[in-house]
């Protein structure tokens, strides 16, 4: 075990890379590249430094780790407390993990006031990486809502033509849920005197209580995973979004409504969780299929990767509250398949529109011909979205099938279908881009990836392949969480149970 | 016997220093304006230094009617900082636009004893002296551009339904007095414990008492002036309304409401309630189709008074501590976002529309940076500082379980998002259209540096004014 303080550490050094960019001054050309190499070098120096935490996490254990606490707002008890544990820790390298390559990836895509587009970049993993960290109600709402400042910046600034539209939407729905969960937070606070979350999650609260706090919580979740029918901000904030914004989306801020059902519904409201299940089963159901549906009816091939993400965290959803181990490990599994498959198509998406400036389907055909070495990339990562066996994709949905048919076999039944839907579609792009002729004139200059968007691909493309081959290397470190947590929320059923039986 | 006149001193002090540079302004050759402003700026900072010399106990003086507690020392100090600050803001303007007349400067001061009264007052008398001396100072004040059509409406405007207000007010005194037999704070607060059942007469008292100050903190339905107010009044005084004299008003209100109608709260309360979800929401829709950024001000902080009187219709110490730490950081954000309005112009000439603001990020980067972050802060999204003030408003309110109007006031919060992010968005997402010239002074930004310093860094280390406003809310609740 290290002595120092590693997750404040990973937390704020991008914090002090933006202080740096702040600093520069001078032509506009160097300005760029200076604030392009800072800005690289802290997100890499940030992810090294993570590493550190996947060396010395112990999965052995469910407790918290790397754990630091101090004194933060005096007078209510709340503490600046950090510590990750088999859930969390994986989504905080994660973060780390995307924030370079997405860094690297804007290269050609962002040429206008980069200063500032690498500090929102800088701000926005902090906000990320502080959000998995925080094991106190308030640091972790700051750190929720924090990454709305710099997310609205990104897609309202350097977006596409509705940018403006759609920064306002994705702005206002996230803080409408919000705002009822901090709320639920403060009713927490008052029955419990303490903001601390491992002490919450201990805390029984009474059962209506659970109820109405598990809604609010659920407004703000539902709307970041997001779940049918208040996704509708997802298409237009990726749609208009520049490819590195819609990768952090795709990639870390839908698996932030997810963890939190993980750290806060399930274990704090059990009885709630119980009631709601079949609410929520309903929701994904639709979710799946629906939004698989409207995928495949896409133009516009950031709108279809979109609908898709809709998609696949309606799998998440099921399998966080279908409760069994096999289930949760693999909506978890799932949520990390996801953030790399989804950001990796996306980048895909901006390897082409870079070249072309356009988002159409349509537009497009026989890339094979030109750009060999794309069509590859772009056939693996296809490959892990439809959730081919050797890919990350699989091991994520077979799991979670598995452990829900053990609890409903219709949900499974129907989310099956979600598979197979996912497959058509994904498969349908992939034909209609890739194979075919080259007939369009206007293609036949593209040139195919250059240096810097192989070094972007390859680690993805490598952890695609890592995930779907060695999944225990992944699955082993949040075993040990897992099992506590469904143990922990078993025990509260039963004791409940117990009570109604008592009566009164 | 002679009246302990030490409780009262920054008070002494301050009245003096007015007089002196009223006659330094009278009999003094040449140009007085700047002279007599730097002075007043720094006489409001040495009031600020006795009123941290007091070691914050509470103490009566003049026959108990005037009141020194932490409270009071907690409020007077942010009145005067506000005060300063914009004085400090207003010179520069003022020298540019040729408007400098000393007797502004002068006002100022008066107005700010008439604040410091107001906060101290525990007595009906006190407290209508106060508040006198107060407006008819800011009545003055906001009129006095003489040769502007629309500053003196605004003045008179604000004179005319000031009055009535006042009105009210003493109307509202004169059943108290009629009921109690007593005018001063701690003999009314005995009297009224000691009624059984609710009283009409006393209740009759407190509803109008409260309509008037609802009139001075522009709480809707008595909000009508604010717009146009804010809007006629030269930019300086529309800063300078825009923080201390609703510091001040508001004080007054924790204060009588807490103390002397503390038993009565099951009558207020209903009526505090009914202002707050008023103001915030008309705070909220109203603003969202404003082109003139001083009247977007105005019905932004009609809103803000909404979220204020939340913690006041809690009527609990964690209530009252939840107002101080708001009204600090509102404070922080206000002079900061006036800071911006004062330094708008294009070519020399004044410019009030929010899309003279378009695409200032290009032209102004750090004052784009520096705005956006204020108005972040002003829709309440952490980790910037106007978050922490409705955060500990929102706990007072779910600790005493009032859900509803704790629900109302997040949800409007999130419509008032909406008119910030939309200056965020001129700025940030338009184009410039013109250039705007840069600030009139080096104080005005020193100010915009310093609050917007407080509102991206407070999060860091808020202890200090968190543990003040704590022992301030305390000393309203003894026992």
């Amino acid at each position: 075990m290290t002595e120092w303080p590693l997750l404040s550490l990973v937390t704020f050094l991008p914090l002090v890379g933006a202080a740096v960019i702040l600093t520069i001054r001078g032509e506009d050309a160097l300005v760029a590249r200076n604030a392009r190499n800072v800005a690289l070098l802290t997100s890499v120096v940030t992810f090294l430094v993570s590493l550190a935490l996947w060396v010395h996490f112990n999965p052995e254990t469910a407790d918290f780790q790397f754990v630091e606490k101090a004194e933060w707002l005096p007078g209510l008890g709340v503490n600046y407390h950090m510590g990750v544990d088999g859930i969390s820790v994986l989504f905080v390298l994660l973060s780390t993990f995307l924030t370079p390559l997405c860094i690297l990836s804007s290269e050609r895509a962002v040429t206008v006031r980069v200063k500032e587009y690498m500090i929102a970049f800088l701000v926005l993993e902090t906000m990320m990486v502080g959000m998995f960290c925080a094991l106190d109600l308030v640091p972790f709402y700051v750190f929720f809502e924090g990454v709305l400042i710099p997310m609205f910046i990104i897609i309202g600034v350097w977006g596409g033509p509705r940018r403006v539209y759609a920064a306002f939407k994705f702005f206002l729905y996230t803080l409408a849920g919000s705002v009822l969960m901090l709320l639920a937070m403060l009713a927490m606070y008052a029955t419990a005197t303490t903001t601390d979350i491992p002490t919450l999650m201990d805390f029984a609260f009474p059962k209506t209580m659970q109820t109405w706090l598990w809604l609010a919580f659920f407004a703000s979740f539902a709307v970041k995973v997001p779940m049918w029918p208040v996704h509708t901000w997802l298409p237009d904030a990726h749609v208009e979004a520049p490819t590195a914004g819609s990768v952090i989306l795709a990639g870390v801020l839908l698996k932030m409504g997810a963890y939190g059902f993980l750290r806060f519904s399930v274990p704090m409201f059990p009885d709630a969780t119980d009631y709601f299940t079949p609410f929520v089963y309903t929701l994904s159901v639709v979710a799946v299929i629906y939004t698989s549906l409207v995928a495949l009816a896409q133009e516009d091939m950031k709108k279809l990767i979109a609908y898709s993400s809709v998609a696949h965290m309606g799998f998440v959803t099921i399998g966080i509250f279908a409760l069994t181990p096999q289930a949760v490990e693999g909506a978890l599994f799932q949520m990390l398949s996801h953030g790399v498959v989804s950001g990796a198509l996306f980048l895909c998406v901006g390897v082409v529109y870079e070249r072309m400036h356009t988002r159409e389907i349509a537009a497009y055909g026989g890339l094979v011909h030109r750009m060999p070495v794309y069509a590859f990339v772009f056939m693996v990562f296809m490959l892990g979205a439809v959730g081919l066996p050797g890919t990350s994709g699989f091991v994520g949905e077979f799991l979670v099938l598995l452990g829900v048919f053990r609890v409903n076999a219709w949900v499974a039944a129907f989310a099956t279908t979600g598979v197979i839907l996912g497959a058509v579609y994904m498969l349908y792009l992939y034909r209609r881009i890739i194979f075919g002729k080259l007939e369009k004139p206007a293609l036949q200059g593209l040139l195919d990836l250059e240096r810097r968007e192989v070094l972007v691909f390859a680690p993805l493309l490598a952890l695609v392949v890592w995930m779907g081959v060695s999944p225990a290397s992944f699955l082993n470190v949040f075993h040990a969480s897992v099992t506590a947590l469904i143990e922990k929320n078993q025990v509260a059923r039963t004791a409940a149970e117990v009570l109604v039986l008592a009566g009164p | 016997m002679m009246p302990d006149l030490f409780p009262a001193l920054p008070e002494f002090f301050l009245v003096c220093a007015a007089l002196v540079l009223l006659m330094v302004g009278v009999f003094r050759r040449g140009e007085t304006a700047d002279v007599v402003g730097v002075w007043a700026t720094l006489a409001l900072g040495m009031t600020a230094l006795l009123v941290l010399a007091g070691d914050g106990e509470r103490v009566t003086t003049f026959g108990g009617m005037f009141v020194t507690d932490r409270f009071a020392v907690f409020m007077k100090i942010l009145v005067l900082t506000a005060a300063a600050m914009t004085l400090v803001m207003s010179l520069a303007w003022m020298r540019q636009e040729r408007l400098g007349r000393f007797e502004f400067s002068v006002l100022i001061l008066f107005a700010v004893l008439g604040m410091l009264m107001m906060i101290s007052a525990n007595d009906l008398m006190a407290l209508y002296l106060g508040l006198e001396l107060q407006s008819l100072s800011l009545y003055v004040v906001a009129a006095s551009h003489r040769d502007s059509s629309r500053s003196t409406e605004a003045g008179l405007k604000y004179f005319v339904l000031g009055a009535l207000a006042s009105g009210l007010l003493l109307f509202g005194s004169s059943f108290v007095y009629g009921f109690t037999g007593q005018t001063g704070f701690d003999r009314i607060a005995e009297i009224l414990k000691g009624v059984e059942g609710t009283s009409l007469g006393a209740t009759v008292g407190v509803v109008f008492i409260l309509a008037g100050l609802a009139f001075k903190v522009s709480a809707v339905p008595f909000h009508m002036w604010t717009p146009d107010v804010y809007e006629g009044a030269p930019t300086p005084v529309t800063a300078f309304f825009a923080v201390a004299p609703k510091m001040a008003a508001l004080a007054l209100l924790v204060r009588v409401l807490t103390g002397p109608f503390a038993a009565m709260i099951g009558q207020w309360q209903q009526v505090v309630v009914a202002l707050a979800v008023g103001s915030m929401v008309l705070g909220a829709f109203a603003a969202i189709n404003q082109t003139n950024i001083k009247r977007l001000m105005a019905y932004s902080s009609i809103g803000h008074v909404g979220y204020v009187l939340i913690g006041l219709a809690v009527g609990t110490a964690t209530g009252v501590r939840g107002i101080l730490v708001y009204l600090a950081l509102y404070l922080a954000m206000n002079l900061g976002v006036f800071a911006v309005i004062l330094s708008m112009r294009h070519k020399g000439r004044l410019a009030e529309e929010i899309t003279d603001l378009s695409g200032l990020s290009k032209t102004h980067p750090l004052v784009a940076a520096a705005l956006a972050a204020l108005m972040f802060s002003m829709a309440g999204i952490p980790p910037l500082a106007g978050f922490f003030g409705k955060f500990y408003v929102f706990i007072a309110a779910v600790e005493a379980q009032m859900y509803v109007l704790a629900v109302i006031g997040v949800l409007s919060s999130v419509v008032g998002a909406f008119y910030y992010l939309r200056i965020v968005k001129i700025m940030y997402f338009d184009e410039p259209v013109e250039v705007l010239d840069p600030p009139p002074g080096r104080s005005i930004t020193l100010v915009l540096t310093a609050s917007s310093v407080v509102v991206l860094f407070f999060f860091l280390y808020p202890p200090p004014l968190l543990l003040q406003a704590e022992a301030a809310a305390a000393s309203l609740f003894p026992g």
